[in-house]
Order: C-alpha cells, then structure tokens, then sequence
C-alpha cells in the first residue's frame, strides 16, 4: 500500500443513553480537529436511545453542519460490530476513528494516532493504557488487578504483538476495518481482542500510542463476574481457533 | 498453526525431552548429580513461572498510572464545553 497519511478521518460514535456525553465529546472532537487542522466528519449511530440522545444529536448537527455530524441511527440495541459496519457504510473518510462516547476516550489522541500512523505507516494504532504515559483514571485496586491480571494472561496465550487488547480506542484504515468486520464474530471486550488477533494474522501492522482512560465521569461504568466470565470464553476460544 | 497447537507441541517436545533423559534406563542415564536435578525440573519451572507472573502483575499493578490531570483536565473542558454549546443555542438537558 502507498504510503500516506489520513485526509480525512471519519470518527464512529456508536451511543446508547449518552445524551449528557455526546455533546461534549463532539465539542471535543470539533476543537481537536480544528485545532490541527484535519478534515473529519463524525458518525453518531445511536440505537434508539430513549434518554433523547438523537435530539441531542439533531441539534448538533445543526450546529456544527450536516457534513460535520453525520446521526445514522439504528431502531433498537445491535451490538458494537454491527454498528461500526453500520457507520462505515455512511464513511467518507480513508481513515476511522472508533472510540467510546462517554468521555473515557479524549479526542485530544487522536492527533497523534495520526502521527503515529504517518510515521510508521501503520494499518492500525491502538491507544495503550499499558505503555508508557498511559494509563487510567477513577479504577480502584480491584479493577486495576483484574485489569492486569486478565492483560497478562492474553498476551502469554495469544502474544498478539500489542499491549492493549481490550481497549476500543483505536485508528483503522477503512479497507483494513471492512476486511476485519467481515472476520470477526466476538461481542464485547473480546471483539476488541479479536481485531487485534486478526489483524496480526491477516499481515496487517499495528502501531500503539499511550492514552490515558477517564472512566465514565456521567453514568456508570460495570465490570461484573458475567464480563469475566465471558471475557475468558472468549480468551480460549481465541486461544484455541486462532 | 492455533495458539493451543503451538502451546501443545512445545509442552510435548520439552515433556519427552525430560521423560527421555529422567526416566532413561539405568544404562542411558545421566550421572547421579544432574539426574537429582532433572527429576524434579518440571517442578522447579512451574514455581518459576508462577513466580514471575505474580511478580510482573504486581509490580505493573503498582506502576499503573493514575491519571489525576487527565481528570482535572477533562473537568476542566467539560465546562468549556458545556458554556460554549450553550452560546450555540444548543438546549442541555436538566444537569
């Protein structure tokens, strides 16, 4: 593939009762942007929220422009893989932008995503909360143990090549996006996962760069036994098929 | 080749390497000092790796960064935020 860098990047914003977080993320995004001068246009696909996150969303684009703030809405709650190939198929951009809604995720990385994929032209950047100044705010020890613990365990079963698996901010060349979306089947924090894994074995790079990660200032963040347990099902089962 | 393949093929060549040498007959064996020592090997390398995981989670446990300005910071831009958009007409819900 030639070597350059983004024209446009296209964030996807999936969003289920972030109606106090949108706005703010968009403001966040539009200044980010605009402050480094880069060409974007953010999707925002809410599956029905019933807390009003589409008037929410409908006023923003009238404030920042229909070419600016894309809402493509889904009727009802889809899940995350579906709603990134929802979002990609309204993308104009060469480059996408996934990230989280609920301000855990600043837009102020993404500049240097970007950065980072120029200088290595990378199919993919992971944001790290691993590495260097990465790191996490608002986790107690138990959640910061588990957090290890279970970041451990992945890379000595899959050594998958990047320090952070389960993170979901991340920069994707389009066509490496649509060709991962049509490979993988996970739900939830192992779908990051499998993004990853595939990508490694499809030959595509991955570049990372340190993110710090505010856990959800509105509305509240959950890490219960379900999600481990099915975190490790997910675990073995790329363990063992991959 | 799967991860649990790979996984399996090195404990199989490692595992027959050491049931070839430790339980060799009598003739074959190694001589009486490194024998002592291969036996309980497998062992010794279990404890090994337990030790290592549970010293390299613990020590990034307590090297994880706290975030405390990236925090303030967002505090910071969220009101920001929240006084811009409303100069843009845009109606926040109760807060």
């Amino acid at each position: 593939m030639a070597a350059r860098g983004p024209g446009r990047v296209s964030v996807l914003l999936p969003t289920y009762n972030e109606r106090d977080n949108l706005p703010l993320v968009v403001w966040l995004l539009a200044r980010t942007f605009s402050d480094s001068g880069i060409d974007f246009e953010i999707i925002i696909i809410d599956d029905g929220s019933p807390d009003g996150t589409q008037e929410v969303a409908q006023q923003l684009e009238k404030i920042y422009g229909s070419d600016k703030i894309l809402l493509r809405p889904r009727a009802k709650k889809l899940g995350l893989g579906t709603a990134y190939i929802h979002g990609m198929k309204y993308a104009t951009g060469d480059f996408i932008v996934i990230m989280d809604a609920d301000l855990s995720h600043h837009p102020k990385f993404i500049p240097e995503f970007i950065r980072k994929q120029k200088e290595g032209n990378f199919d993919i950047v992971s944001g790290t909360r691993y590495k260097g100044n990465g790191g996490v705010y608002g986790w107690d020890l138990k959640r910061k143990l588990i957090s290890r613990g279970a970041n451990f365990l992945t890379q000595v079963l899959l050594r998958p090549g990047a320090s952070d698996l389960t993170g979901s901010f991340r920069l994707y060349r389009k066509e490496v996006l649509q060709k991962l979306m049509e490979k993988c089947v996970s739900k939830g924090y192992v779908f990051q996962m499998e993004m990853i894994v595939r990508a490694r074995q499809l030959g595509f790079t991955v570049g990372e760069v340190p993110i710090s990660f505010v856990d959800r200032v509105y509305g509240e963040s959950k890490l219960g036994g379900n999600e481990i347990v099915s975190f490790l099902k997910g675990l073995l089962t790329l363990f063992a098929t991959t | 080749m799967t991860k649990l393949a790979q996984w399996l093929c090195g404990l199989a060549l490692l595992g027959s390497a050491w049931a070839a040498l430790a339980l060799a007959p009598p003739g074959l064996q190694p001589p009486g000092p490194l024998r002592q020592a291969l036996l309980p090997l497998p062992v010794y390398l279990l404890v090994a790796f337990g030790c290592y995981s549970l010293a390299t989670v613990g020590y990034r446990l307590a090297t994880f960064n706290d975030c405390e300005e990236a925090a303030a910071e967002l505090q910071e831009q969220i009101r920001a935020a929240r006084a811009d958009l409303r100069r843009r007409g845009l109606r926040l819900g109760a807060e």
